[in-house]
């Protein structure tokens, strides 16, 4: 018996993929476990490993072809591996793919095709006025109840189901790909850049999106950091970095905040009671947002070894969807690439995103003098349907506060 | 008048004058060219219709002669008038052509006398009569519906005199008495009917062995000993190579079709009949590149479209039978796409009929078409002399035949040869239309007494239960 290999649960609302490379080729010997097939989702790139060891007799859904989960990729036949291990070499795997079954022919292909089912066979017997009218309707024969004599179709029968607004009306023409220049090349987008493309588009088209922004003097937290670096990065194994203060410090103004929180579903507001916080990772893909959740219940530490781990795990591709969703809140950080200034786009269906970006010592008024300080822009994008603005400045001025003086953290004040 | 239009109809016959009346009623503006006198083409001036009026006459002739005594009526002298009877003829064309042009202006097709010949994809010049020439474009699509000419034979010039096409055919100032018809076709057996009623010795020279090549052979058989019945003469298998005049005497020179001793044929007027080929000649086709095939035939596609966007071509002068109500057919289909509309044609479901007595009528496929696809079937077949309306009209020549598929009793091919089988011919097209079974034939209530009876019996025969028989 072959052992199908088939696409499994790819996580929460995500229902399909895209068929990216094949590891093995028909013929090739697996051992249980062995990464078959690698899937592209709107997340992550995955892979799927055999079920069972043998031979891969049948590739049955190509490269760049779309599977739903639950979809046969291939399949597995009995010997190879196991063949091989009874003493039983070379000939094996390759006489393996002969007893395979052959997959069922289409049903076109059947010649004793049925006459109720056959929709030309239909209309062959429902007369000339019937033929131009199905024809200039367009309607599929096949879902119309006939009255006429022995199941033929009437005018009526497809004049009435063509009137039937239940027929739902068909996708819009795809634009002809235009004609490419001497000096251009066409890519296909991959599923990751669709999903982003996608995902950005709708947050422009959904919310009621605009930025705020702020500055912070960063002399205290680089002071703090310096003082802790040894440390820290000795007594937990990974070094402190801006994220762990910056997620802290947003956590205490989504408390005071909580629509900052929140998302819109149809016409109600949700308010979340957990603080899963999003960090924007940029790779090679493309961007993900890989979650830290319950941020407000780990210390610093945790905090800086799981971005930490995601970040490295983003950047191989080796997320799991889990990891991926669900975040209530987004921190993105420019500055890594040299922003000074940015504004961010919502991750939906959040309705807040803070952009950090470059530290840069810039002359500041520190009471009346003039003083050399290490400055950051902030930037917080917000959906302006549930977020006010005055809520949206205090946000970033909580933030502020907490950057320019930490032990507010500390004390919770 | 305007020059331009959303369609421009080249041809006024059975094909072009249809399209441009449908094109009209679907809002287009219409302009329909023909270089004839009269509207209407070969179809109404030099063919269906004038053969049909002399077919009607000549067969009252023989009846007259042949067929009243046996009713009881006693008739004096019988005498012919042929002059009248050309002129009823003339008088029967007359009134249709002008009925075309009433239809034209009723329609608001405006009808325009002349020879086209394209100056561009889009742009028609038209020679007219009086000399002058005007042009005219179409926005939308220029239609080709120039139809058909008689063909001739090497060795047979045509004169129109003693050596006739079918044009001649029809106006013959006397009864010849040897008449000799050149190709077997539906067009030479009517003709020849018409000369062999009024009292010509007929004979038919076929090239191939058998006449009416693609008809139903069983039909074609029956249909050849109903006509030798009345005189007629067969040379089938034998081809004429020459015609000789000497001294006012006519001669055919014939030899066998695969070669042989020549002979001579002497007779008094010939038909050349052996074909139609489709007519082009004028119209510049190559100026704008319209692609024909081996045989002269403009090409299309699915949708009558030739190779040059905007040209369409409709009718004989494309591929298929040459039967004006396939033209028809295609113009309407044709002008209704052009419309936006959807209509399709099925060509198997097209009849066609000789118009002898007795008439011989068929549509779908024969049984040797049937048997070279090897189709499994079944044959129903009824007699017109087991009808009891043919016994009472004292014509019982012929037979109803039902081809049905033996898995399915879809009605494959209906062919009928009888008194009025052009006229019964259109239940069996109906219901091919349909696909129907023979049964549905066969459970539909035909009235009594009728000839239609007949086709219900021969369905009914199919299930091999017939009643009257």
């Amino acid at each position: 018996m072959p052992t199908e290999i088939k696409v499994p649960a790819l996580g929460e609302s995500v229902t399909e993929a895209t068929v990216a490379r094949w590891l093995k080729q028909p013929g090739d010997v697996v051992a249980m476990d062995d990464p078959l097939v690698e899937l592209e989702t709107d997340k992550v790139t995955l892979e799927v490993n055999a079920p069972a060891a043998g031979t891969l007799t049948e590739v049955v859904a190509g490269e760049g072809s779309n599977v739903a989960v639950g979809a046969v990729l291939g399949r597995i036949g009995e010997g190879g591996a196991k063949a091989t291990a009874s003493a039983k070499p070379a000939a094996a795997p390759k006489a393996a793919p002969a007893p395979a079954p052959q997959p069922a022919p289409p049903p076109a292909a059947s010649p004793a095709a049925s006459s109720s089912g056959n929709g030309a066979d239909l209309l062959a017997r429902s007369g000339p006025a019937v033929r131009k009218l199905a024809a200039e309707t367009q309607i599929d024969v096949t879902k119309v109840t006939p009255t006429g004599k022995d199941g033929r179709l009437t005018k009526t029968d497809v004049a009435s189901a063509a009137a039937k607004p239940a027929t739902p009306p068909p996708p819009p023409v795809a634009r002809a790909p235009r004609e490419l220049g001497p000096r251009e090349e066409r890519v296909k987008m991959t599923r990751l850049r669709r999903r982003i493309a996608e995902r950005l588009k709708e947050a422009q088209n959904t919310a009621a999106m605009l930025t705020t922004f702020n500055e912070v003097d960063m002399t205290e937290v680089l002071a703090l950091r310096e003082r802790y670096r040894e440390s820290f990065e000795k007594q937990h194994g990974v070094r402190l970095g801006f994220m762990s203060i910056f997620a802290k410090a947003c956590i205490v103004a989504l408390k005071e905040i909580p629509a900052a929180n929140g998302e819109i579903d149809g016409e109600d507001i949700i308010y979340k009671n957990h603080y899963d916080i999003g960090i924007a990772v940029g790779t090679e893909q493309g961007l993900v947002v890989p979650v830290v959740r319950d941020a407000d219940q780990l210390s610093f530490a945790e905090i800086e070894k799981r971005v930490a781990d995601l970040g490295r795990r983003a950047r191989d591709g080796k997320l799991s969807l889990d990891e991926l969703s669900g975040g209530t809140f987004t921190i993105t950080n420019g500055g890594v690439y040299g922003s000074l200034l940015s504004t961010p786009i919502l991750n939906p269906p959040q309705s807040a995103i803070l952009g950090m970006h470059k530290i840069q010592k810039r002359p500041v008024v520190v009471g009346d003098k003039v003083e050399v300080r290490s400055m950051m822009y902030l930037a917080l994008s917000y959906d302006h349907r549930l977020i006010d603005g005055r809520e949206a400045v205090t946000f970033l001025v909580r933030v502020k506060d907490c950057i320019e003086d930490p032990q507010r953290m500390l004390f919770g004040v | 008048m305007s020059d331009t239009f959303d369609v421009i109809v080249i041809g006024a016959g059975p094909g072009g004058y249809v399209a441009a009346i449908r094109a009209a009623q679907l809002g287009m503006s219409v302009a329909c060219v023909d270089k004839g006198t009269a509207p209407g083409g070969t179809c109404l001036n030099i063919g269906c219709i004038p053969s049909k009026a002399l077919l009607q006459s000549s067969e009252k002739f023989a009846e007259a002669n042949h067929a009243l005594a046996v009713h009881g009526i006693k008739a004096g002298k019988i005498e012919l008038d042929l002059a009248t009877m050309l002129a009823r003829k003339d008088k029967v064309v007359a009134e249709n052509t002008r009925g075309v042009d009433y239809l034209f202006r009723k329609n608001k097709v405006a009808y325009v006398k002349g020879a086209a010949r394209f100056i561009a994809k889009d742009k028609l010049a038209i020679a007219g009569a009086d000399g002058k020439t005007q042009e005219v474009s179409a926005g939308k699509a220029i239609i080709i519906a120039t139809g058909s000419d008689s063909m001739s034979l090497p060795g047979v010039a045509i004169d129109e005199k003693s050596i006739i096409s079918s044009t001649g055919a029809l106006a013959l100032a006397a009864v010849p008495k040897r008449l000799v018809v050149i190709g077997g076709g539906y067009i030479g057996l009517e003709m020849g009917s018409v000369w062999r009623r009024l009292g010509a010795e007929v004979t038919v020279v076929e090239f191939l062995d058998r006449i009416t090549p693609t008809m139903d052979q069983e039909v074609g058989k029956a249909l050849q000993s109903a006509l030798t019945k009345q005189g007629f003469t067969f040379r089938l298998g034998t081809k004429v190579t020459a015609a000789k005049k000497a001294n006012g005497a006519l001669a055919l020179v014939l030899e066998a079709a695969q070669g042989g001793k020549p002979e001579e044929l002497a007779c008094d007027v010939v038909l050349v009949s052996v074909g139609r080929r489709p007519f082009t000649d004028g119209l510049g086709l190559d100026a704008v590149g319209v692609k024909c095939d081996n045989k002269g035939r403009v090409m299309v596609d699915a949708g009558f479209a030739t190779n040059v966007p905007g040209i369409y071509a409709i009718g004989d002068v494309i591929a298929g039978p040459m039967l004006a109500h396939k033209a028809s057919e295609e113009g309407v289909v044709l002008v209704e796409t052009l419309a936006g509309q959807r209509p399709s044609l099925d060509y198997n479901a097209i009849p066609a009929v000789i118009y002898t007595h007795p008439e011989v009528a068929s549509v779908g496929k024969t049984e040797e078409e049937l048997k070279a696809a090897g189709i499994v079937y079944r044959v129903g077949k009824f007699p017109f002399s087991a009808n009891g309306r043919a016994r009472a009209n004292a014509d019982t020549e012929g037979f109803v035949k039902i081809l049905a598929d033996k898995a399915s009793d879809r009605v494959l091919g209906v062919h009928i040869i009888g008194a009025d089988a052009g006229t019964m011919i259109a239940e069996a097209a109906l219901a091919m239309e349909f696909g129907a079974s023979a049964e549905d034939i066969a459970r539909t209530v035909h009235a009594h007494p009728t000839l239609n009876e007949a086709v219900k019996e021969a369905a009914l025969a199919a299930e091999g239960h017939a009643i009257h028989i």
